[in-house]
C-alpha cells in the first residue's frame, strides 16, 4: 500500500470518529456557514466542535505549513482529505476571507511577524477578515481608488470609503486598498494595509441587495491610525499583491457552487421534482435539453478546475492568470444552474416569505448568483484579462 | 493527475514534431486534389507504424507499446492539429482495442502483428441509418451451418474503403432497439458477397457504404460473446469516441491559434482587428471553452485507461464537448478571418470541414448530451 493510501485510511477513519453526525448534513445556507470571528455565535455544539477539532490538526487550511496552524499536506493529501468528506458529506468546517484570500498573500508576501501573527489566528477561526477594495469610482477600474494613507511617523492616518465590503459588519479586521503615493502612475502608489474594524475612525453601513439580505456595507475611514508594521511588503508596491490575492479570490469564486442542493445538478433536481418518463428522462423535453448541456458543461469544467489545480502542484505555482477563465466560466455556469433551478420551480420558485419555501430560498438564492459574475472582478473585466494576458491581443 | 506524465509529454512532443513535418494540411490537400481513392497515404501510415503509433493501443507482450488511451489521445490531438489523414482511428484505435480485449488467439496472431506493422487496416462498421445508434442495429446475422451468414447494409464507415477487414456489428437475436442479441464478426473485405460503395466526404478522407449480400463467416470470425457483443462494442466505440473527441480538440485549438495569429496581423481602421474588444471578448471566450474541452478530453483518456468498461460518463462528456466547442471554433475562424475565411486558398474551411465530419461520427453533441443525462439519472 503505498504512502497516500495509508494517508486516505487513516484520514478516513479519522473523519469517521471525529465528524459529529450533524456536521454531515448539508448546509441549508449562509447562517450555517461558519465563518469565525470574535463575535462568531455558533449555531450547535456540534459546529463549535468540528472547527475545534480540524484546527487541531491543521485542517482548516490543510495544505498551509504546520508553523502557521496548517496541515502541512501535500496536493494530493489535500485532494484526498477533500474527497473524504465528500465522501461522508461532512460540511467545511471553516469558511473566510482569510483563508481564501489573505492567507495566500500573506504566505506570499507578509513578514514573518505577520505571518506568525495573523495565519494561525485565520486557521482556528478566531479573526475574521474583510477585503477593502473596491470604492465608489473605483470598480473595474480599481488601481484608481482615492482612499489616502499619510505618512505620521511611526503610523499612517487612513481617510477615504469602501463600498460593497463583504460582511464589514461582522468583521474583526480588514485588508485594504491605500493610495500611499498621489503623485506616481495610478498603479504605483498603492499600499496594502491590515488593520482593526474597532479601531477609532472606523464606521460600516449595511447595504440591501435585491436578495433582501445585507451581507455588505460602506465602509468609512475617519483619520485611523494605522501602525507602519501593519503595512504587507513594500510601501507603493500594494498593486503586485492585490493582483494575486484577487487570483485566489478568482479560483475560489469560480469553484463555487458545487456544493449547492447537497451537490446535486440542476438536472437531477428537477427529475425529482418533475418526475421521469416511464424511462427515466425527464418529463419535460425543454428543460431536459437544457439542463443535459448544463451538466456537460459542469463536467466538463469540474476537470477543468481539477487540471489547472494539478498543473499549478506539479509546476509549483498557482494558477495565476487562469484564474480568470476558471471566475469567468465557473460564475456563468453558476448563474446558468439558478436559471435551471428556476425553471424547475415554476410557481413554487415565487414565493418570498414563508416556512413553505424557507422563506424564498430558491429565488433569493437565484438573485444571488447574479452578484457572481461582478463580486471579484466582472466576467467582462475576466474576459479582458484572458484577451490581454493569456491572450496577447493588443490594445486598443 | 490531471496532466500528461513524462512519457506522454515526450510522446506529444514526438508527435507534434512528426505530424508537422510529414503531415501538414498540404498533405491532406494533396489528397483531396489527386483523388487518392484511399483517403490516406500509405507511405505515411508505414512511417506511423515506425514511430510505433500503430501499437500504441497493442498491449506490450502482444507486440505493442502499451501505451494506453492518453497516449493515443495526444496522437490524435496532434492529428487533428494538421488534420492528418491516417487510419489510426479506426485501425490502431478501434480495431485494436477489440482484438486485444476480445480477440481469440488466432484472430490476435492474425491481426496484431499485421496492424502494428502497418499493413492492415481494419474498419469498424455500426451504423446503418443517417444517424449514429448503436443499439438500432438491424443487419442480421443468421446461423448457417458452423458459421453464420450476414446480410444489411452499412452506412458510413469511416476506412471502409480501404480496409483489410472490417469488425461489424449484427445481431444473432433480439430486434433493432435492444441492446441483447449482438454479436461482432471480423470478415475480410475481400469475403464474397461484401461489396463496397466509396463515398467521396466532406474532409477528403472517403468512407464506405458496405452491403453484405448474405455473406457466410465460420464461428471463427466472431469476436468476444455471441449474443453478448454489446458491452465489447461499446468500448470500441468508446475508444472511437475518445479519439475523436481528442481530435476535434486539436482541430478547435489549431484553428483558434491560427484565428489569433491572424487578429494580431490584420489591420482595418488603422489598428490590429485583435485591438477591438468586440473581438477580443468573443476570442476570450472561445479560449475558455477550447480549455474546458481539453480538460474533458483528457478525463476521458485517462478514465478509459483506468476502466474502460466504467468510463462511458467521462467519454460522453468529452464527446459532445469537444464536438460543440470545435463547431463553435470553426465559426468564430472563419467570422474572424472575415471575407479571406470563405476561401480554399486558406486552411481554415478544411478545419470546418473535418469539425463537421469528426462531430457527427459515433455521436455529436445531443447525443452525448443525452447518454450524459441518463447517466446522471434524467
Ligand atoms: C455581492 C458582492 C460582494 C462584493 N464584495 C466585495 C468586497 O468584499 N470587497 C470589495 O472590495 N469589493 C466587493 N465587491 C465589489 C466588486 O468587486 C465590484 O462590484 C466589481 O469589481 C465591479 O465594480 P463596479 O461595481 O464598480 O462596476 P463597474 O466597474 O462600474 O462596472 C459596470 C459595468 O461595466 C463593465 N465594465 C467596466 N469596465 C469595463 C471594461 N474595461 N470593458 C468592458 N466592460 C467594462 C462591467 O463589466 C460592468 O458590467 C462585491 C460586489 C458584489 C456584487
Ligand atoms: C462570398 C463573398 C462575396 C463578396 N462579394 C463582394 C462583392 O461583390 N463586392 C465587394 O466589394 N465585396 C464583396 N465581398 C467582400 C465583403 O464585403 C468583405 O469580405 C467584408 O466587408 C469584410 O471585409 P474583410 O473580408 O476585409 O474582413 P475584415 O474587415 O478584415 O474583417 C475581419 C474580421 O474583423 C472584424 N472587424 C473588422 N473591423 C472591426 C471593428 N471595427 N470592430 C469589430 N470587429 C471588426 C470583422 O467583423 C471580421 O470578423 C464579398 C465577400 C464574400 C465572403
Amino acid at each position: 500500500m503505498d504512502a497516500l493510501e495509508a494517508f486516505r485510511r487513516e484520514t478516513r477513519a479519522w473523519l469517521d470518529a471525529n465528524c459529529p453526525a450533524e456536521m454531515r448534513t448539508p448546509v441549508s445556507g449562509d447562517d450555517d456557514i461558519c465563518w469565525g470571528g470574535r463575535n462568531f455565535v455558533f449555531k450547535s455544539e456540534a459546529q463549535k466542535v468540528w472547527l475545534a477539532r480540524m484546527a487541531e490538526r491543521g485542517w482548516t487550511v490543510p495544505g498551509w505549513p504546520k508553523a502557521y496552524g496548517g496541515g502541512g499536506l501535500s496536493h494530493e493529501e489535500v485532494k484526498v482529505l477533500k474527497e473524504e468528506m465528500r465522501a461522508i458529506g461532512a460540511r467545511s468546517p471553516l469558511e473566510s476571507f482569510g483563508i481564501w484570500m489573505l492567507g495566500p498573500a500573506l504566505l506570499a508576501f507578509g513578514s514573518e511577524e505577520q505571518k506568525q501573527e495573523h495565519l494561525p489566528r485565520i486557521a482556528r477561526g478566531e479573526i475574521r477578515w474583510c477585503q477593502g477594495y473596491s470604492e465608489p469610482n473605483a470598480g473595474s477600474d480599481l488601481a484608481s481608488l482615492q482612499t489616502r494613507a499619510e505618512d505620521a511617523g511611526d503610523h499612517f492616518v487612513v481617510t477615504g470609503s469602501k463600498i460593497w465590503t463583504s460582511y464589514a459588519d461582522k468583521a474583526d479586521m480588514i485588508f485594504c486598498l491605500v493610495r500611499t503615493d498621489f503623485s506616481a502612475p495610478k498603479h504605483l502608489g498603492i499600499s496594502f494595509l491590515l488593520f482593526d474594524m474597532t479601531w477609532p475612525g472606523v464606521s460600516t453601513k449595511p447595504i440591501l441587495l435585491i436578495s433582501g439580505k445585507s451581507p455588505f456595507c460602506e465602509t468609512f475611514f475617519d483619520g485611523v491610525k494605522v501602525p507602519k508594521a501593519n503595512l504587507v511588503g513594500t510601501l507603493n508596491r500594494g498593486w503586485d499583491i492585490a493582483k494575486y490575492l484577487l487570483t485566489h479570490e478568482r479560483e475560489m469564486i469560480g469553484g463555487g457552487g458545487g456544493g449547492l442542493l447537497g451537490g446535486r445538478s440542476p438536472g437531477q433536481v428537477a427529475a425529482q421534482e418533475i418526475g421521469t418518463d416511464g424511462e427515466g428522462k425527464l418529463a419535460d423535453a425543454f428543460l431536459r435539453a437544457d439542463v443535459a448541456r448544463a451538466e456537460v458543461d459542469a463536467l466538463a469544467f469540474a476537470a477543468t478546475m481539477a487540471r489547472y489545480k494539478d498543473e499549478a502542484a506539479s509546476g509549483g505555482k498557482g494558477v495565476g492568470d487562469r484564474s480568470a477563465v476558471l471566475k469567468y466560466y465557473g460564475t456563468e455556469l453558476n448563474k446558468r444552474r439558478h436559471e435551471l433551478l428556476m425553471r424547475t420551480a415554476g410557481h413554487e420558485g415565487l414565493e418570498w416569505e414563508g416556512a413553505r419555501s424557507n422563506d424564498g430560498e430558491r429565488p433569493r438564492g437565484w438573485l444571488r448568483t447574479k452578484a457572481n459574475s461582478i463580486e471579484g472582478g466582472t466576467s467582462e473585466v475576466m474576459l479582458d484579462i484572458v484577451a490581454k494576458r493569456l491572450l496577447q491581443l493588443p490594445n486598443a | 493527475m490531471l496532466v500528461l506524465n513524462d512519457d506522454q509529454v515526450m510522446l506529444q512532443d514526438a508527435a507534434r514534431g512528426f505530424v508537422s513535418e510529414k503531415a501538414p494540411v498540404a498533405a491532406l490537400r494533396k489528397i483531396r486534389d489527386e483523388k487518392i481513392a484511399d483517403g490516406f497515404d500509405r507511405g505515411l501510415w508505414r512511417s506511423m507504424a515506425e514511430m510505433g503509433w500503430t501499437g500504441v493501443l497493442v498491449p506490450e507482450d502482444q507486440g505493442g507499446l502499451g501505451f494506453g488511451f492518453v497516449g493515443a489521445g495526444v496522437i490524435c490531438e496532434e492529428m487533428g492539429r494538421t488534420l492528418t489523414a491516417s487510419p489510426f482511428l479506426s485501425t490502431a484505435m478501434m480495431a485494436a482495442t477489440a482484438l486485444s480485449r476480445a480477440g481469440s488467439p488466432a484472430q490476435k496472431e492474425r491481426w496484431l502483428p499485421a496492424i502494428v506493422a502497418g499493413e492492415a487496416v481494419i474498419a469498424t462498421a455500426v451504423d446503418e441509418g443517417r444517424r449514429h445508434d448503436p443499439a438500432g442495429t438491424a443487419m442480421r446475422a443468421e446461423r448457417h451451418g458452423n458459421g453464420f451468414r450476414l446480410s444489411g447494409t452499412k452506412a458510413y464507415v469511416v476506412d471502409g474503403q480501404a480496409a483489410d477487414a472490417v469488425l461489424v456489428a449484427a445481431r444473432t437475436a433480439g430486434s433493432a432497439g435492444e441492446t441483447g442479441g449482438f454479436s461482432l464478426f471480423l470478415v475480410e473485405t475481400a469475403t464474397r458477397g461484401l461489396s463496397a460503395e466509396r463515398l467521396s466526404t466532406l474532409d477528403s478522407r472517403g468512407a464506405a457504404e458496405l452491403t453484405f449480400d448474405g455473406v457466410e463467416v465460420t464461428a471463427d470470425a466472431v469476436v468476444g460473446e455471441v449474443d453478448d457483443g454489446f458491452p465489447l462494442l461499446e468500448i470500441v466505440l468508446g475508444a472511437g469516441r475518445a479519439g475523436l473527441a481528442a481530435e476535434l480538440s486539436g482541430n478547435a485549438q489549431e484553428s483558434f491559434d491560427r484565428t489569433m495569429a491572424y487578429l494580431r496581423e490584420r489591420k482595418q481602421f488603422g489598428r490590429t482587428i485583435g485591438a477591438f474588444q468586440a473581438l477580443q471578448h468573443r476570442a476570450a471566450h472561445l479560449f475558455c471553452e477550447v480549455e474546458v474541452a481539453r480538460s474533458a478530453v483528457l478525463a476521458a483518456l485517462q478514465a478509459l485507461d483506468a476502466d474502460p468498461a466504467g468510463a462511458s460518463l467521462a467519454v460522453s462528456v468529452a464527446k459532445s464537448k469537444a464536438s460543440s466547442v470545435a463547431r463553435l471554433a470553426a465559426q468564430e475562424a472563419v467570422q474572424m478571418h472575415g471575407g479571406i475565411g470563405m476561401t480554399d486558398a486558406i486552411d481554415i474551411g478544411l478545419f470546418m470541414k473535418r469539425m463537421q465530419v469528426a462531430s457527427t461520427l459515433y455521436g455529436d453533441a445531443d447525443f452525448h448530451a443525452d447518454r450524459v443525462a441518463r447517466a446522471r439519472g434524467f
